[in-house]
């Protein structure tokens, strides 16, 4: 019961971060790993958290596009892996995927519902009532929250029996298929932000980083280091960036010839 | 009457939004995305925003009204490049609330053009790098079941948001409307290039790494000649029957360092060859696929679910596994 009441506390943040997408509460690696701490199966939420957020990975709300929606699908999925159905982590993956899509169609709804409420808002602006417009904002947060948390409690009541009479029935092949597709299936993600970036002048970093991938002793810190420099160095040498006001590109220890650098200006005057 | 009193206050001191105003609006910003709707999108979030400004600076319920209807016309950008333009606005009004020549046009204007140019910044910098290449870090310590691997991933993500939205938002109250200029000068031009680099470089390195594809499918089987690879098989015999000799161990050993093959039969499959080709052949092939279907502007939900059954029915065929 306590841990029924925390897993839907969580849907409930999970549900109101994945309009806001400020703390990031909705995103895998997060929800899963609460998901799990509630329910006990930390290690379980931590695994399926980290294999859910390579799939999200690309998923990003720009500008009144919405994405797939990391909310319900790392919610309801760590539930059933975590919780008292013990579903296995690929089979989890899989439940995601139609999940994240429920959820899109939910925030479509709700956003499209909440156009109602700016009209409430407008009203309250009218009456010059400050207070109006806080409700009217945290009226439509809820909404957004109740969002997750219904379609949990459903999941909750409807219990780990008939979740997993339907796993079962499915045949092996397709499982493992699955497992299988689960390995690759993160491709997805890279090319969504690969996609939104790329431009002419910077596939020869993605080159770059896929031929140093070999070098295993190369962990990701060090790749960390090697893109910042290769970032820094670039922007140095590059024409683009050099050319009538160049004068802060010694960095920050420049001092006195950067006036003209704005990163300078607001450096020094913190 | 009693604004008359409050006017001439106003006009005396000055009224001025304090720290604590600006804390709040810092806070309240979180909120810039609560009420997103269709119509005007972030608007109810931004006067929610503009709420401890609008107190501060307006005392009559005229002046607030009006107030609040400006700030509910249409906004939408980023949620964290809103901040500097928050901060931007608290200066507007307050110059106007202690009596410049300052007209609803321009305090929409002014929202209206940077929340264009500062969305084009905070999109592929926000969710385009710092997300996806701190998420991969993460996500590959949280898949060893390291708990390190989220909580890293909250804290650093948060610590930089929030530091983020107070300096910006303050930025922007301090510089006012000359912060177009600033913003202007390539400094965000430059940011937006070097975080770029690094997410191209990472996305590179994360294709072939965390990408599993393997083909298991026999391409040849050679029978080695002896003495070409470590028996198995008379190692096995020798320890069953207790005869294990000194020498057949370092024979193992100096076979295993020179690479020889395990057994009498070297099997080669179609993975080993994708790999002496160069590893991760495979996961850069089928980027590039997804990325063309992208870009014909296929939905990434069906690719997702085309994957899911090619991967069912390459396991079924026993291509992969």
């Amino acid at each position: 019961m306590v841990s029924a009441f925390f897993v839907v506390l969580i849907s409930f943040l999970a549900g109101m971060d994945g309009i806001l997408d400020q703390f990031q509460f909705q995103q895998p690696i997060v929800a899963a790993t609460l998901i799990g701490l509630a329910n006990g199966h930390l290690t379980e939420g931590v695994i399926l958290g980290g294999t859910l957020q390579m799939l999200a990975l690309g998923w990003m709300n720009i500008g009144a596009a919405v994405a797939p929606d990391a909310a319900l699908a790392s919610v309801v999925s760590a539930y059933l892996v975590t919780g008292p159905a013990q579903v296995s982590v690929s089979e989890g993956m899989a439940i995601a995927v139609p999940l994240a899509i429920a959820g899109q169609v939910l925030t479509i709804g709700v956003r499209t519902l909440t156009v109602m409420l700016t009209h409430v808002a407008d009203k309250q602006a009218e009456k010059g009532s400050l207070r109006g417009i806080d409700a009217v904002n945290m009226t439509a947060l809820s909404l957004q929250g109740l969002r997750i948390a219904i379609p949990t409690i459903i999941v909750i009541v409807v219990g780990a029996g008939p979740v997993n009479a339907a796993l079962n029935a499915i045949p092996d092949v397709i499982t493992k298929g699955l497992a299988v597709a689960g390995g690759f299936i993160v491709v997805v993600g890279y090319a969504m932000v690969i996609n939104m970036m790329a431009t002419p002048e910077l596939w020869p970093f993605f080159f770059l980083g896929f031929a140093l991938s070999a070098i295993s002793e190369l962990n990701l810190i060090a790749m960390g280091i090697i893109g910042l420099v290769l970032a820094l160095v670039y922007l140095q040498l590059s024409p683009r960036f050099n050319g009538g006001d160049d004068s802060g590109n010694g960095g920050q220890g420049g001092g006195s010839g950067s006036k003209g650098d704005p990163v300078d200006a607001i450096l020094n005057n913190y | 009457m009693n604004d008359e009193v409050q006017e001439v206050q106003a006009q005396q001191t000055g009224n001025h939004l304090t720290k604590g105003d600006r804390r709040a609006t810092w806070w309240r910003s979180t909120f810039l995305q609560a009420a997103w709707n269709y119509e005007r999108m972030q608007n109810v979030g931004w006067a929610y925003s503009m709420v401890p400004t609008i107190k501060r600076l307006y005392k009559t319920k005229e002046d607030r009204a009006a107030a609040l209807k400006r700030h509910l016309e249409f906004f939408n950008t980023h949620p964290y490049v809103a901040s500097p333009i928050l901060g931007v606005e608290m200066a507007m009004e307050e110059q106007k609330a202690n009596g410049a020549e300052i007209d609803d046009d321009a305090i929409n204007s002014v929202k209206v053009g940077m929340m264009g140019p500062l969305a084009g910044v905070g999109d592929p910098i926000w969710w385009g790098t710092v997300r996806p290449v701190l998420g991969a870090f993460a996500a590959g310590m949280a898949q060893s079941g390291q708990i390190l691997g989220p909580i890293i991933f909250f804290l650093v993500w948060n610590i930089m948001r929030m530091a983020f939205l107070w300096y910006t938002q303050e930025l922007g109250y301090r510089e006012g409307t000359n912060i177009t200029e600033n913003l202007g000068g390539g400094m965000m031009q430059k940011l937006t290039t070097g975080a770029s680099i690094l997410g191209m470089f990472i996305m590179g390195v994360l294709v072939p790494r965390w990408t599993t594809m393997n083909f298991p499918m026999v391409i040849s089987e050679v029978k080695l000649q002896k003495g070409g690879y470590i028996d198995t098989n008379a190692l096995a015999t020798q320890i069953n029957n207790g005869n294990l000799d000194a020498k057949t161990i370092s024979d193992v050993v100096s076979g295993i360092q020179a690479k020889q093959n395990l057994g009498a039969v070297k099997i080669t499959t179609v993975q080993d060859t994708l790999n002496q080709l160069i590893p991760g052949l495979a996961p850069l092939l089928l980027m590039f696929v997804v990325l063309w279907l992208l870009r014909k502007n296929v939905s990434p939900i069906v690719i997702i679910f085309g994957l899911f059954a090619v991967g069912i029915l390459a396991y079924a065929l026993g291509i992969m596994a």
